[in-house]
């Protein structure tokens, strides 16, 4: 059976600083996540210490999630160790108004496994191109945060058999036929949080294509 | 540009983000996200999914070593990986497909042209060239046929499809796309059905004998 560690240090503190917006935003607010902080220092500062927490609080977690996605157990730790540098190494493409640290690092690590079992890339869209004098727009950040963790507690308000289905959904043990058939498949936890990402997406976009 | 009115289903946005989707198709997937926001958000959607499961999966003791090789490899010169931006009517993974090269196409004959731009055991895709008027070849379903305008348009009776647009293919759907007049018709088409090089051409004239 799945067990739950929720850790509370991740529930950002709603109270304290006030929310300031637009230009007094800082790059890094104290109210972020601790997630999200850390990985806006690599992003930024390319901070080595904040990265060593990221590892910390990340690795341990993947080890379990990628065996349980199709890896054996003799190559967790070197899919771990991909999925960490490229965390590293790409971390200018993180991009918090659209992406939780978690969303972000679960997607790297299903890429990462694919291509080792296909021994073949796995095709990828075009990236957004961040607009470099776009302020960072705090209420967009903490909005993310706070869908995906409703979307946690979503998760674990699922009955025991929905769980299932979700967690295999999610690493890799269904296909996309059996995805359809799923009755119990609950994909309309997550329409919220579409909500905020297109709008956040239709933001980003405007001016940028038309 | 038209907007796009006929998107990816759920299922197959959540089967891309989770890994599972073929080959052939995560590369109209890919390519559709590239040109729609709205289908992007929804994988991101999913990746949230995956990112709370991920959170909520229990630590497992890692070896001993791992984390300091990790820390020290932080300098390493890193492998850097081709991007491959749009280029004209492709979409980057088209562009990434083709290696970055000019489609080699084949004539098929009455005009339309493909070229193969994967194939494995589950799934293959092409790039079909199909000129203004003409119908669209191979049209049986076996299985799922994901079918991308790149440019151009066609029609059938189930709607138009413009540039961005992802026809969804099934046994129940029986139908003759036939490329608009105006500029011809490119399509990235996917397909889970083998590749039946042999029966591509008589089965690609057969609807224009029918008229």
């Amino acid at each position: 059976m799945m067990t739950f560690d929720i850790d509370i240090s991740h529930r950002r503190a709603l109270t304290g600083r006030p929310r300031h917006e637009g230009k007094d935003v800082s790059k890094v607010q104290s109210n972020y996540s601790e997630q999200t902080k850390w990985m806006l220092r690599v992003k930024i500062d390319r901070d080595r210490a904040a990265f060593a927490a990221l590892f910390d609080h990340f690795a341990p977690r993947l080890k379990g999630f990628v065996i349980r996605g199709g890896t054996p157990a003799a190559q967790a730790e070197e899919v771990i160790q991909d999925v960490m540098l490229t965390v590293w190494r790409k971390a200018e493409q993180f991009d918090p108004h659209r992406a939780q640290v978690s969303a972000w690092i679960y997607q790297i690590a299903r890429h990462r496994q694919i291509d080792i079992a296909r021994k073949e890339a796995r095709p990828v869209p075009e990236e957004l191109k961040e607009d470099p004098g776009a302020e960072a727009d705090a209420s967009q950040i903490l909005a993310i945060e706070q869908e995906s963790e409703h979307l946690k507690q979503a998760l674990q308000r699922l009955s025991e058999d929905q769980r299932v289905i979700v967690e295999k959904a999610y690493l890799g043990e269904l296909t996309h036929q059996e995805i359809q058939t799923q009755t119990g498949l609950p994909l309309g936890t997550i329409k919220s949080r579409i909500r905020l990402g297109l709008e956040r997406l239709r933001h980003d976009l405007k001016g940028l294509r038309s | 540009m038209t907007a796009i009115t006929h998107h990816i289903p759920d299922h197959l946005l959540a089967s891309y983000a989770a890994g599972t989707l073929p080959h052939a198709f995560a590369l109209v997937v890919a390519s559709h996200i590239s040109m729609c926001n709205d289908c992007r958000a929804a994988v991101a959607a999913h990746q949230a999914v995956g990112g709370a499961i991920l959170e909520a999966t229990s630590a497992s003791p890692l070896s001993s070593g791992l984390r300091a090789s990790v820390l020290a490899q932080l300098d390493a010169p890193a492998r850097a990986e081709p991007i491959y931006d749009r280029s004209g009517i492709y979409p980057g993974p088209v562009v990434a497909a083709l290696q970055g090269q000019q489609p080699k196409w084949k004539a098929l004959g009455m005009g339309v042209r493909q070229t193969i731009l994967t194939a494995d055991a589950e799934s293959n895709a092409r790039l079909l060239f199909i000129p203004a008027g003409q119908a669209v070849p191979d049209h049986s379903h076996n299985g799922l046929e994901l079918t991308m305008v790149l440019q151009g348009s066609f029609s059938d009776s189930t709607g138009r499809f413009g540039i961005g647009d992802v026809e969804i293919g099934d046994e129940d759907l029986d139908h003759t796309p036939t490329a608009d007049p105006g500029d011809p018709c490119i399509c990235l088409a996917a397909t889970d059905a083998p590749l039946r090089f042999k029966a591509l051409i008589p089965r690609l004239l057969q609807p224009l004998f029918r008229i």
